[in-house]
């Protein structure tokens, strides 16, 4: 039986495909893109997030760190440390676990005795039938709604075999298979996949491939013959373009998305509007978040590129 | 919305609950006049006589259904027979910031001169708090569980078909007919049956005197009305009131009417639970509407109109003036009518017609408190039915809420009742399942199930009160095994029960014998057949409830020791009782455990369900098919009000992490805040218990308005609801609204007047929920979208 790597598993998910869904976030993605709402997702290994305004500063987790890399800070301000309203007993009120992420080796033992739950892995080794297991569990919900589960991520094709078994499984149980991907996967690898899927959710940033370099770190080259390929041989794929003021909503690049996509057989668009909930994701990881200044599109702008992508015969919807 | 009914509708809302102590005089009156030289139900109907001959009639301007309770809308009575308020009561509830009547001088001296001198010792409230054990008093106080009829009459029942097909002229008959059958030398009980034949026979005369006061109102109205239409309007209200109630109605119209009559009476002869309420309107009403519209006299915007008025006079009138406990667990003006919309038909069939289409839409137009309304959806009503529904419940109001109309007939079918009978049923109140017109399902008070767990850690003794109030069941630190602490907390339980109910069979003895509602009486069958009162067990079905309350807490709070006193042993008993007395003083880092590392209610995870399925079923085992003394069954169901605050305050911490004071888990939701997996895994988990065990079950949901957005959001709702009525869930309703609006409100009441939320089963304005109330709904698990 195949293992993976996964960090969430969300029920009543409503904006990945049709139904009501179970989403599987598979860990580890070829991509960085800067916007990314899931920077868990994106590193395949496991990793801690610290949840700061969670932390009561009692230093349960200083004491069983295997390599010394918590401490405890006292906090300047009293409003710094969320939790320390009342009763907070032997706890220290002003105090705030920092973590020394250099030293870390994600043991995960602090995460087992933080009375809080301020810091968390993510990233769980799990068996496809264990996931299988969760997923079975709103069955009466995917039969009613003719929804189903979605395979998400991170990317999803960056752990093939399990993802195979996994589709495989939920074809055996009659489940419907959605595949949210980027597409940045050897063609042999969609190819295998395509087979036991019901649905692409095929993610299409933008068409200059020196700004996709830019923004995500790779090329778009095979995300864009992939998709012509796919496209000839599978015939439920619903494109997802993420609007990125100043990214991608400019004119050009939606014209020429609109271009790229006619050369497709792809018939759907969403189009998923920039926001920054996953802002405080970045800081929950240590990271920086590069595109805190960048605003949400308008509504008037986001209806304006869907006429002018359907201008090319696709049928477009505002949202997952 | 006709203007009419915009200034109906305006002049309802506005007007400002009063108190009216017309009715208590009146009463005080008849009894003077007839105590002790007539049987008792006789006094009852003479009683009743009084108030139909003698009470201020009432019609106001623009009106189209007549009938108040009080002489005015809002003016609302008091039943000193019941509860005689003392005048400190009467100062309480004129000034009290939430729930207020207001109280008139001449009320205070009518009060303090003739009601006090005469009631004060001859009201219920009074004989049944002395005949009270020590023990029931004791635990009464101390909140392990209320008692419903200490303020307020029996009554959770619910009018059926009859009345449209017989005016009180043909009941009138029927008293006769079986007075002329009663058999004096064979059957013992003959000459009870015809007293209480006889008092039914005087409440047909005295409704049907009190609709010839309106029609002799409408007329002198009519006289003096200057606009020639209202004129007109008035002098057809004269014809109709003429005509209904004594007779059988004819057309939509008196169809209304003739239910507001029968409304009318129910809720002046006492004030019964639950108020009262048409049931299955749509079905009563289809044939009048279908007739009306076929030969012409009647249009679907003329029907509405109609409607509307009639919907407004549930709101006129507000639940009675309620103080002390029972104030406290039903701490609203709602009174909780509640009409079904949909379900099935006697035969089977699906009822959605299109009158239940026109009520969604008055339900849509009128936002009002009262009457509450539901829709009974089954498996075989159109999606139509449920999505028209839901873009109502979209809105964010808590109306209508929806039931499992399959589940609901099981429920009955299980208790016994014949499959028509089941099937013309539904529920009323909160979620209350009954056999409308046929049967007397009375709520007799809530449970607290985390209390008493709470005792039993203390061995029998309740740390709030310091009594002993429970037995002793050992010293929980002696306790091997997780199930040593089951089996202690179900000897408490039952005990508690034994107490709850030893109490319950004087109250109802108290009921059969010096209150019975003759009136009421002649629309329940087999009241007639069978000679009986409602209130002495005269109904063709007859159950008994008791409402548990906090199942989350105390599945949240048994899981926790269960994890970590006996399976994990990462901490003693000893350690979790200190913590617990000090209301978790200085144990801080354990409460945080306890709330993150503990398997919870609500997230489809067996570790924690299968405990609320013990708990439940032994609650179930310890209520279900015990006799009441006038041959009724206890049932167990599942429902709050806002009891669950209450409860919560004289609750110390609970090992689940709930603080001290803190509200309980409302209704069979998980504890405000734990369920963390989205509303599949909550209604996966609530399915867990058996609801066909139950008598309604109660699942409020909080949903942000944007994950209900677009069709998408109204398809997704309805797949949530039609997949947990498969899993067999009973009810479900929904709030539509943002924590960070409810905040807003409750920082800025002034811009939210109109801000109605589900509270339990029912609605209610945001900024009349006490404080506590409010936080709770914050405070409750919102499911959101990213």
């Amino acid at each position: 039986m195949e293992q993976g790597i996964i960090f969430n598993i969300q029920k009543f998910s409503v904006h990945d495909g049709p139904g009501i869904r179970t989403t599987v976030f598979m860990k580890g993605c070829p991509l960085r893109c800067k916007w990314c709402h899931n920077p868990e997702g994106q590193v395949q290994g496991k990793e801690l997030v610290t949840y700061g305004s969670r932390c009561l500063g009692c230093g349960s987790c200083v004491d069983v760190c295997p390599t010394g890399a918590v401490s405890i800070r006292e906090a300047n301000d009293k409003g710094s440390t969320g939790v320390a309203a009342d009763n907070l007993g032997v706890a220290k009120p002003h105090a705030r676990a920092i973590t020394d992420r250099a030293k870390c080796i994600v043991s995960g033992a602090c995460t087992e005795v933080c009375p809080t739950g301020a810091r968390e892995i993510a990233g769980k080794i799990v068996s496809s039938s264990w996931v299988m297991e969760e997923v079975v569990k709103d069955r009466i919900f995917y039969d009613q709604s003719g929804g189903g589960v979605t395979f998400s991520g991170g990317e999803p094709l960056m752990q093939p075999n399990f993802l195979y078994e996994l589709c495989t499984k939920c074809k055996e149980e009659g489940i419907h298979v959605a595949v949210d991907t980027s597409g940045c996967a050897s063609w042999e690898v969609l190819e295998r996949i395509a087979l036991v899927t019901d649905m692409f959710l095929y993610d299409v940033k933008m068409i200059d491939e020196a700004q996709h370099v830019k923004y995500t770190g790779a090329s778009n080259k095979l995300v864009l013959e992939n998709l012509i390929r796919l496209s000839e041989a599978h015939a439920d794929i619903v494109a997802r373009i993420p609007i990125i003021p100043g990214v991608n909503d400019d004119d050009k690049s939606v014209d020429d998305l609109g271009k790229y996509l006619s050369t497709t057989t792809v018939k759907r668009a969403d189009l998923l509007p920039y926001h920054s909930i996953g802002a405080d994701k970045y800081d929950r990881l240590g990271r920086i978040y590069e595109l805190s200044t960048t605003p949400e599109p308008t509504e008037e702008r986001m209806l304006n590129i869907k006429e002018s992508l359907e201008g090319f015969g696709l049928k477009v919807r505002i949202g997952g | 919305m006709r203007d009419r009914v915009a200034r109906l509708r305006s002049a309802s809302i506005d007007s400002v609950p009063s108190l009216s102590i017309e009715r208590a005089h009146l009463v005080t009156q008849a009894y003077k006049e007839h105590e002790g030289k007539v049987p008792v139900p006789i006094l009852r109907a003479l009683t009743f006589k009084k108030l139909m001959e003698e009470k201020e009639i009432f019609i106001g301007e623009d009106e189209l259904i007549v009938g108040e309770r009080g002489p005015r809308p809002k003016a609302t009575p008091t039943f000193p027979e019941l509860c005689c308020h003392t005048l400190e009561d009467f100062e309480v509830i004129d000034s009290r910031e939430k729930i207020f009547f207001r109280v008139d001088d001449n009320a205070k001296e009518i009060q303090e001169k003739e009601i006090i001198p005469f009631w004060q010792e001859r009201a219920i409230r009074h004989k049944i708090f002395q005949e009270m054990s020590d023990e029931w008093k004791d635990c009464y106080e101390a909140g392990i569980f209320t008692e419903f009829m200490e303020q307020r009459a029996p009554g959770h029942t619910v009018a059926d078909g009859k009345i449209y097909q017989k005016g009180f002229l043909d009941f009138k008959k029927d008293i006769e007919n079986a007075l002329e059958n009663l058999d004096f030398f064979n059957d013992p009980y003959a000459s009870d049956k015809k007293d209480e034949l006889t008092a039914m026979s005087i409440c047909c005369d005295a409704l049907i005197t009190y609709g010839q006061r309106h029609a002799e109102k409408a007329l002198e109205l009519a006289e003096k009305e200057t606009d020639p239409h209202r004129k007109e309007e008035l002098l057809k209200i004269a014809e109709i009131c003429s005509w209904v109630p004594a007779n059988a109605p004819r057309t939509f119209h008196e169809a209304l009417q003739m239910y507001w009559f029968v409304h009318i009476g129910v809720i002046t002869e006492l004030n019964t639970w639950d108020s009262f309420n048409p049931g299955r309107l749509d079905q009563h009403l289809y044939p009048f509407y279908k007739k009306g519209i076929e030969d012409g006299t009647l249009t679907r915007e003329d029907a509405k109109e109609v409607l509307e008025c009639f919907w407004i006079k549930f709101n006129n009138q507000p639940a009675p003036p309620k103080v002390g406990i029972t104030l406290q667990e039903s701490a609203t003006y709602t009174d909780f009518a509640n009409i079904n919309n949909g379900g099935l038909t006697p035969e089977g069939y699906d009822g959605v017609n299109e009158v239940t289409y026109l009520i969604l839409d008055v339900i849509d137009e009128m936002r009002l408190l009262q009457p509450s309304t539901n829709i009974q959806l089954s498996q075989k009503s159109p999606d139509k039915f449920l999505k028209r529904a839901l873009e109502i419940v979209r809105q964010g109001w808590g109306q209508p809420s929806i039931f499992n109309a399959d589940v609901v007939v099981q429920e009955m079918l299980r208790q016994g009742k014949s499959v028509e009978d089941a099937r013309s049923g539904g529920t009323s109140g909160c979620v209350e399942t009954g056999c409308f017109g046929k049967e007397a399902y009375i709520l007799t008070g809530y449970f607290n199930l985390p209390k008493i767990l709470e005792i039993t850690l203390n061995n029998g003794i309740d740390p709030r009160t310091g009594k002993k109030l429970g037995i002793e069941t050992g010293d929980p630190r002696n306790f091997k095994s997780f199930e040593e602490l089951m089996d202690a907390y179900r000897k408490q339980m039952n005990y508690f029960l034994d107490v709850k109910i030893r109490g319950n069979n004087v109250i109802e003895n108290l009921y059969a014998k010096y209150m019975p509602c003759p009136f009421l009486s002649i629309i329940v069958s087999d009241c007639i057949e069978n000679g009986k009162d409602y209130n002495a067990g005269g109904a063709r079905y007859n159950s008994r409830y008791i409402q548990g309350v906090g199942i989350g807490s105390i599945t949240d709070s048994l899981t926790s020791i269960k994890k970590h006193v006996f399976d994990d042993k990462s901490i003693s008993m000893d350690t979790l009782l200190e913590a617990l007395e000090r209301n978790f003083e200085g144990y801080e880092i354990l409460r945080q455990r306890f709330l993150n590392h503990t398997p919870k209610y609500g997230n489809d995870d067996d570790e924690a369900d299968q405990i609320m399925v013990q708990v439940f079923n032994m609650f179930f085992e310890g209520v279900d098919g015990r006799p009441s003394p006038t041959g009724a069954t206890y049932r167990i169901n599942m429902l709050p009000t806002t009891c669950h605050v209450y409860f919560g305050s004289v609750t110390g911490a609970t090992p689940d992490g709930r603080l001290a004071g803190q509200p309980l888990s409302e209704g069979i939701s998980p504890v405000q805040g734990a369920d963390r997996r989205g509303p599949t895994a909550v209604v996966k988990s609530c399915s867990k218990m058996d609801h066909v065990k139950t008598g309604g079950t109660l699942l409020n949901q909080k949903f942000t308005p944007k994950l209900l957005e677009g069709q998408t959001g109204i398809d997704n709702l309805a797949h949530l609801i039609r997949a947990y009525f498969r899993l067999g869930g009973h009810h479900i309703q929904f709030n539509v609204v943002s924590a960070e609006t409810l905040r807003d409100a409750q920082r800025n009441p002034e811009n939210y007047r109109d801000l109605i939320v589900r509270v339990a089963g029912y609605s209610d304005y945001f900024c009349d929920l006490t404080k506590a109330l409010q936080d709770e709904i914050i405070s409750r698990t919102e499911h959101t979208t990213l």
